[in-house]
């Protein structure tokens, strides 16, 4: 099952490396991986999707917390949660493709954010099957290039994970 | 406050944390702090031969006390010996400092010269590691590496040190931190009161129980109370390769060691017992054989200072995340209040199968098919003139489990031997340690002739510093227990086990050569006297040089895809 987990961390100079280190050692998979600093400037949160059954979600939690600086972590699909990706994306826009795409993209309430004669580059954001369907909705010979941010998320409601 | 260089304060901090010894070797990154450690006397530093050798005499010296072990090494090839014996120590939960030089701050990710990443190369096999940019920062960085080593389950703790930051030219005010808060960091001080209810009620209620307990007993130093636990309750006890020691191997409660090479009863309790109260054990795959059929009849109460350690390989029924000192004086508390009355005839019942089951095989091994001696008569032996008190380390191999088995520890921290990582070359640095932190006890090094040349060069060690450890090697002239997989499962093709045995050293010229005592024993009548005559010089390293029968084999053996139940028994009989 997949699982999306939030890590709090010390934002300093190898914990990234520790985390990730840890995955490839025991053998757990990262789909996508995303860490930025919080409002605290000492502290990172780090978000990743794996998958894997209960037992190993288990595991790569208590092995994630055994981390000396991991500070706290959640396994946000545990509960009612947002997840969103960002995802820019150059499609190849010629003709009467131009209108086309720009029509897809205000569906999926994509913005064009830069236009050349020949290109559309889209901003999307959403949950990761939303960005997929989106590429599939573009359909193949016209994507050009995808950067994709990777999973962040946060609890519903009052839950909040701090210090 | 007192100004002091960096190199300065780094040796500062190590005497204030109470540091008896450092094991280590110079080099260039560490040159500022060798002269800071040249300029002191508290601090009493032991130069090995090889870095792999320092951090085993740290681990041997951790584990024999309980204190942490420290070593000091240089960058890059300094720091990458060492890595072997930080691996060990990981494995089996050994609280150690490893300080390495690093090269300038200004020149790290610039190839230089002696330059590793060692915060990176070491990252899998260290419970934290630290490279300290300012020199400041060395006090509090040693506080929190000798907090996090020795706390919690313990582990090697890696401190890496640019040279400009040990420079003698720049001085700082030092004051070493009385105490340390990691915010992210809060090992279990007591284990779930609710849980450890339950535990109680369903070890009163078990009609088949069994204690297994393992190393973490051990480091926890758990054992008193174990002991008081085990015997209000009467139930059987058995041990893992490092829990041995932990609960007294000659009380008539203690079944001996399970697992691959243990004992037909404690396997066999294992399998059919109802009620499994595992302690500071880790159902490692060379206890569990295969997870699937493990114990299938049984309940699991499992007490670990560790919850990763906790239905990682074996799912159980009662998890206790804690120290075992005060779960189990919670637990022994628990037995006064619980309302649940022990059954009394299903427990001796119970007994009366164990021992028949210890009748039945109880580590016997035939004395008649061979006119060399048998390794496992030469412990016995060994047991016996140390009266079962010396500390013993071993090697890995054929000689580690006929130790185990044959060797009688009735106290913890005497049994020494690398059995996460089963790593060769680790007795013999290891009994120094030892021998160091216990000058006037007996240290016996079981090994054998394959392992022993894995870091033979301490004998230089041992001479510089006067350690009279004892070497009992027991020599087959074949890499053992390889030969014992090959005989078993590759049709006896010995690939690369017995092809050396013409080209050994002498090796009682070898001893003599470093200025010991070297004794070569081919004749089972000679034994006797010689251990005498070795275990009279007590001021003198003795390398017993022992020739022991070739085609022995460690018994009972775990049969591969099996239970703890099936077991050849010898080369003829399984279960």
């Amino acid at each position: 099952m997949r699982r999306i987990i939030s890590v709090l961390m010390e934002n300093e100079p190898g914990a990234l490396s520790r985390v990730v280190g840890l995955f490839s050692q025991r053998g757990y998979n990262i789909e996508s991986l995303t860490v930025a600093p919080t409002e605290d400037h000492t502290l990172s949160r780090l978000t990743l999707t794996t998958t894997g059954g209960d037992q190993v979600i288990e595991q790569i939690t208590k092995q994630l917390n055994k981390l000396i600086e991991v500070v706290k972590l959640v396994d946000l699909t545990e509960g009612a949660h947002v997840e969103r990706e960002l995802m820019l994306i150059k499609l190849k826009a010629t003709g009467s493709q131009r209108a086309e795409l720009k029509r897809t993209t205000d569906i999926f309430r994509g913005q064009v954010v830069d236009v050349t004669s020949t290109v559309y580059t889209v901003q999307l954001t959403g949950t990761s099957d939303k960005l997929d369907s989106f590429i599939e909705a573009i359909g193949p010979g016209l994507v050009m290039e995808v950067a994709r941010t990777g999973v962040s998320g946060i609890a519903r409601g009052e839950k909040v994970l701090s210090l | 406050m007192e100004l002091l260089s960096g190199g300065d304060m780094l040796i500062r901090s190590l005497q204030d944390e109470g540091v008896e010894y450092v094991f280590g070797y110079p080099g260039g990154a560490v040159l500022h702090i060798y002269d800071s450690l040249f300029k002191q006397e508290k601090l009493q530093h032991i130069l090995v031969r090889h870095e792999q050798a320092a951090t085993h005499a740290a681990d041997g010296y951790s584990r024999a006390t309980g204190k942490t072990g420290v070593v000091l090494v240089t960058s890059g090839p300094g720091a990458t010996n060492a890595i072997t014996g930080i691996a060990t120590a990981y494995m089996d939960s050994i609280p150690m400092v490893v300080i390495s030089g690093q090269v300038p701050t200004d020149m790290i990710g610039l190839d230089a010269f002696q330059e590793t990443d060692m915060v990176g190369v070491s990252r899998p096999v260290v419970k934290h590691s630290f490279l300290v940019n300012r020199a400041e920062d060395i006090p509090e960085t040693i506080k929190k590496a000798f907090y996090i080593a020795a706390s919690g389950r313990p582990g090697p703790v890696v401190v890496d040190i640019p040279k400009d930051v040990t420079n003698p030219n720049e001085r700082f005010e030092y004051a070493y931190p009385k105490k340390v808060k990691i915010r992210s960091y809060s090992p279990a001080q007591r284990g779930h009161s609710g849980q450890i209810n339950k535990a109680v009620d369903m070890l009163l209620a078990a009609k088949r129980p069994v204690i297994y307990i393992g190393g973490g007993v051990v480091q926890g130093d758990g054992t008193d109370l174990l002991i008081e636990f085990a015997r209000k309750l009467g139930h059987p006890v058995t041990n893992t390769l490092m829990g041995l020691g932990g609960y007294p191997a000659t009380d008539k409660q203690n079944i001996g060691m399970l697992g691959m090479h243990g004992t037909y009863e404690a396997n066999m309790t294992m399998h059919h017992s109802d009620c499994i109260l595992a302690v500071g054990a880790r159902f490692d795959d060379r206890v569990t054989n295969n997870t699937e059929k493990f114990c299938p009849t049984a309940k699991i109460i499992h007490v670990d200072i560790d919850p990763a350690s906790i239905a990682k390989t074996v799912l159980v029924d009662v998890p206790i995340v804690g120290p075992v000192t005060t779960v189990l004086k919670d637990m022994l508390a628990g037995l006064t209040e619980s309302k649940v009355e022990q059954d009394k005839e299903a427990l001796s019942g119970w007994w009366q199968q164990i021992d028949e089951w210890r009748t039945f095989h109880g580590l016997r091994y035939r004395t008649d098919d061979s006119e060399l001696l048998k390794p496992q008569l030469v412990v016995e032996k060994v047991c016996e003139i140390t009266k079962g008190d010396a500390y013993v380390t071993s090697d890995v191999g054929q000689h580690q489990m006929f130790a185990a088995q044959y060797y009688k520890f009735d106290k913890p921290r005497r049994w020494i031997n690398s059995g996460g990582l089963g790593t060769m070359g680790f007795g013999l640095p290891a009994a120094m340690g030892v021998q160091l932190a216990f000058p006037d006890d007996v240290v016996v090094c079981v090994t054998g002739e394959g392992s022993i040349q894995m870091n033979i060069q301490e004998l230089s060690t041992c001479m510089q510093y006067g350690l009279p450890i004892k070497i009992i090697n027991l020599n087959n002239e074949a890499l053992g227990m390889v030969k014992q997989w090959q005989d078993l499962d590759y049709s006896g093709r010995h690939s690369h086990s017995t092809t050396y045995a013409d080209s050994l050293p002498d090796f009682v010229k070898l001893a003599e050569s470093y200025g010991h005592v070297g004794i070569k024993v081919t004749n089972k009548d000679d034994l006797d006297d010689a251990l005498e005559k070795a275990f009279s010089m007590k001021d003198k390293l003795v390398f017993m040089d022992i020739y022991v029968e070739k085609s022995e084999h460690v018994y009972p053996m775990s049969i591969k895809g099996g239970s703890l139940a099936d077991m050849r028994l010898s080369k003829t009989e399984r279960t």
